[in-house]
């Protein structure tokens, strides 16, 4: 075990240095925040991590490291765990042989998200174990735990994290946390527990259900749950960052400080609330914890309706124990977001914009062109969506108003889940044709300039292959595939695409202005490194 | 409202871009090297893209418990950005002290004026000069500033903004 000195880090940071202390074999995942400095950190620090397509890639790349015997850490945020859902549940029937760790970071209030979506449901409805830290500390102690955890019950672990707990600092000593070297990986062929065939599957839900009432047991003498009892006439129970919010609004409350949240230590908790007086779940989000205890038949109280939305923070913990329902101050609006000055994605909107196109959206820095000047955003729900939903009011619409529909996506987002789209596209071609416009930028812009397969980099900016956009949209049938790279060019190539009635695709190329000194770094770098190897080649 | 303990808070402000997340990174950073508990919190993504920013420091000689500055109860708000005094102000508590552009700006110039006039400060190290205004009013060791300041930002640029930092930390506010 490496023994440090104390260190100020953020959750995420925190992790990335248990991971490395774990000795996981890959970090992988896909950038999303607020997730995205995990793996960064972990490759920083000496670990080997790589971006991946999308989240369902990632997690079973990771599930292979798994069963070949190795530690694998899977990072992504809260929506990604939706792309990652298949793998997911399957795995919890599957199981892992090396430690297996994915951090779901959750955004409640939405600072950078498209919903607020509580994501320990989903290891209640999977079956995969969940621990929840609430600061930097247990982030890196609740990380190394997570391996043990996972290796002792062959089970996935869901490292639940939030906005809070990723972006937040503290004070961290690593060390406290010993765990035992990951065994060498090794293939061991047992087809029973990782073929999900039915006849497998049937047994290996049942194998499923009993490991968890078993590791339920285990969490009632876990000490990742912690009791502080000081006055009995009232009981807290929270984990996460509520906890920490609790603490501080309640000083002379008696807690329950969760730590693994799935399967619930239901006896721990139930001595708990016969201990106090009044007891009062304090959570974040969706009623998990309280709709969990009610269904014991335990009276605790939860939070009003109101609460369920936005952060938590200690002023709102306050209201919530004096049962304050009146309506909460508003602040004051801040300055929003905005694309860039100089972004090539303005002038690609206002040539939309003056073609009146309804704009089937997605998720990235463009999203904002929604806001005003431009306002030429007519839909965003997910990633990979644009092409889709583009298709169906094409479908729908009345031919007149089918023809204005264009699909935009980012080159990060297009590879992420943009080729299905195509490829539906393709198969199911509306009568009006359709268009799409790829913003290819270089970079996944949004998230922080991180790397994507069609950048032809690595996560840590080294040189790999290239997924070229136009030869995978020439080879999928799409029958106009231009590439622009400046206003003019675009807006012909525009025109020309909404009148016809075929399947056109517009790469609109042109680097991102915050990205491109740093990318001029990196080709720079690689030129030189090409030069030296043809060098000692000579 | 009242202080509900004995930390210290400081909400940093200013507009993605600015350096406010850089500024809350030297002040968490010193609070430490000092040997205070420590939370820095701060909410970025979107914000990147010159949208408000904001990120809460709070430090003392016992436990911090959540990252988070209660509303109302900042002991200093330090706003890089004139546009963000007026959205922030219900943070800091009555009491509490503003740190803004104003103390070291003529009245009606913009920040880039400070890359003409004589002094060290300039649009880009000016944010590390407010911290120098800061710490006037709190008891940190001056190394360990500079080595958090050292660790923070690229070494080519450490000597203008350790020049900057002592810049802030000597002017002579007018009492307001």
């Amino acid at each position: 075990m490496l023994q440090e000195s104390t260190q100020l880090l953020s959750g995420n940071e925190a992790v990335a240095l248990a991971a490395l202390h774990a000795g996981v074999t890959l970090g992988t995942g896909y950038p999303g925040t607020p997730s995205t400095e995990i793996l960064e950190n972990f490759a920083h620090l000496g670990g080997k991590a790589q971006w991946a397509p999308n989240e369902k890639v990632a997690y079973e790349v990771g599930l292979g490291v798994a069963f070949g015997g190795a530690r694998a850490l899977v990072t992504m945020k809260h929506v990604g765990v939706n792309v990652a859902a298949d793998p997911m549940f399957t795995s919890a029937y599957t199981g892992v042989r090396g430690g297996f760790v994915f951090v779901s970071a959750d955004d409640p209030g939405m600072a950078s998200s498209q919903n607020e979506q509580d994501n320990r449901r989903y290891a209640r409805a999977a079956g995969v174990l969940m621990l929840e830290p609430s600061d930097a500390q247990e982030a890196y102690d609740f990380t190394l735990r997570a391996y043990e955890i996972s290796e002792a019950w062959r089970l996935p672990v869901m490292l639940r994290m939030t906005t809070r707990v990723c972006h937040s600092k503290s004070v961290v000593r690593p060390g406290g946390v010993a765990i035992k070297p990951a065994a060498p990986p090794h293939f061991i062929r047992e087809m029973s527990a990782l073929v999900m065939v039915p006849a497998f599957a049937r047994p290996a839900h049942r194998r499923l259900r009993e490991k968890l009432a078993r590791a339920a047991e285990w969490n009632d003498q876990s000490d990742l749950n912690r009791k502080i009892m000081k006055s009995p006439d009232l009981g807290i129970i929270a984990s996460g960052v509520s906890y920490l919010h609790a603490r501080e609004a309640a000083p002379n409350a008696s807690i329950l400080k969760l730590g693994m949240t799935y399967p619930l230590p239901l006896q721990t908790i139930r001595k708990f609330i016969e201990s106090v007086k009044r007891c009062v779940v304090i959570e974040e989000g969706d009623p998990y914890l309280v709709e969990a205890l009610r269904y014991e038949g335990w009276a605790v109280e939860g939070k009003p309706e109101m609460y369920r939305f936005g952060e938590l923070n200690v002023p709102r913990v306050r209201r919530i124990l004096s049962g304050d329902v009146s309506p909460e101050p508003i602040p004051p609006r801040g300055k929003p977001p905005q694309l860039c000055q100089g972004c090539p994605h303005r002038m690609t909107f206002a040539v939309m914009k003056k073609y009146d196109c309804i704009v089937s959206g997605d998720i990235g820095c463009y999203t904002l062109s929604v806001l005003p000047p431009f306002e030429t955003m007519d839909s965003c729900v997910c990633m990979g969506a644009s092409i889709t939903v583009g298709l169906g009011l094409r479908h729908a619409l009345p031919p007149e108003e089918a023809r204005k529909v264009v699909s935009v996506i980012g080159d990060s987002t297009f590879v992420h889940s943009g080729l299905t789209g195509i490829a539906e596209m393709i198969y199911n071609p509306p009568e009006t044709g359709h268009v799409v416009v790829i913003l290819d930028n270089g970079t996944t812009a949004m998230t922080g300039m991180q790397e994507h397969p069609g950048t032809g980099r690595t996560l840590d900016h080294q040189p790999t292959n290239k997924l070229s956009f136009e030869r995978v949209l020439e080879a999928m049938g799409v029958p106009h595939v231009t590439v622009t790279e400046n206003p003019p060019d675009f807006e012909a190539a525009l025109k020309a695409a909404l009148d016809r009635t075929e399947l056109s695709v517009i790469i609109m190329r042109r680097t991102c202005r915050l990205a491109e000194p740093k990318i001029q770094l990196y080709e720079k770098a690689a030129e030189r490194c090409n030069q030296s190897q043809q060098v000692t080649q000579e | 409202m009242s202080k509900s303990s004995n930390v210290t808070n400081v909400v940093l402000a200013g507009l993605g871009g600015q350096g406010v997340i850089r500024a809350a990174n030297i002040l968490a950073e010193a609070a430490f090297l000092t040997g205070h508990d420590v939370k820095q919190s701060e909410i970025h993504g979107m914000s990147q893209r010159g949208g408000s920013v904001t990120s809460d420091v709070r430090f003392g000689l016992e436990v911090v418990l959540s990252p988070m500055v209660p509303t109302g109860e900042a002991d200093f708000l330090m706003v890089l950005h004139p546009s963000q005094v007026e959205n922030n102000l219900y943070l800091l508590r009555e009491g509490g002290v503003l740190i803004s552009t104003r103390m070291i700006l003529e009245e009606g110039k913009e920040l880039d004026a400070l890359d003409a006039d004589e002094t060290p400060l300039n649009s880009r190290n000016f944010n590390v000069g407010l911290l120098g205004i800061l710490a006037r009013y709190l008891r940190f060791p001056e190394d360990a500033w500079t080595t958090a300041i050292r660790k923070h930002l690229p070494e080519k640029v450490h000597e203008q903004n350790l020049k900057a930092f002592a810049y802030g930390r000597s002017l002579e506010l007018s009492p307001r």
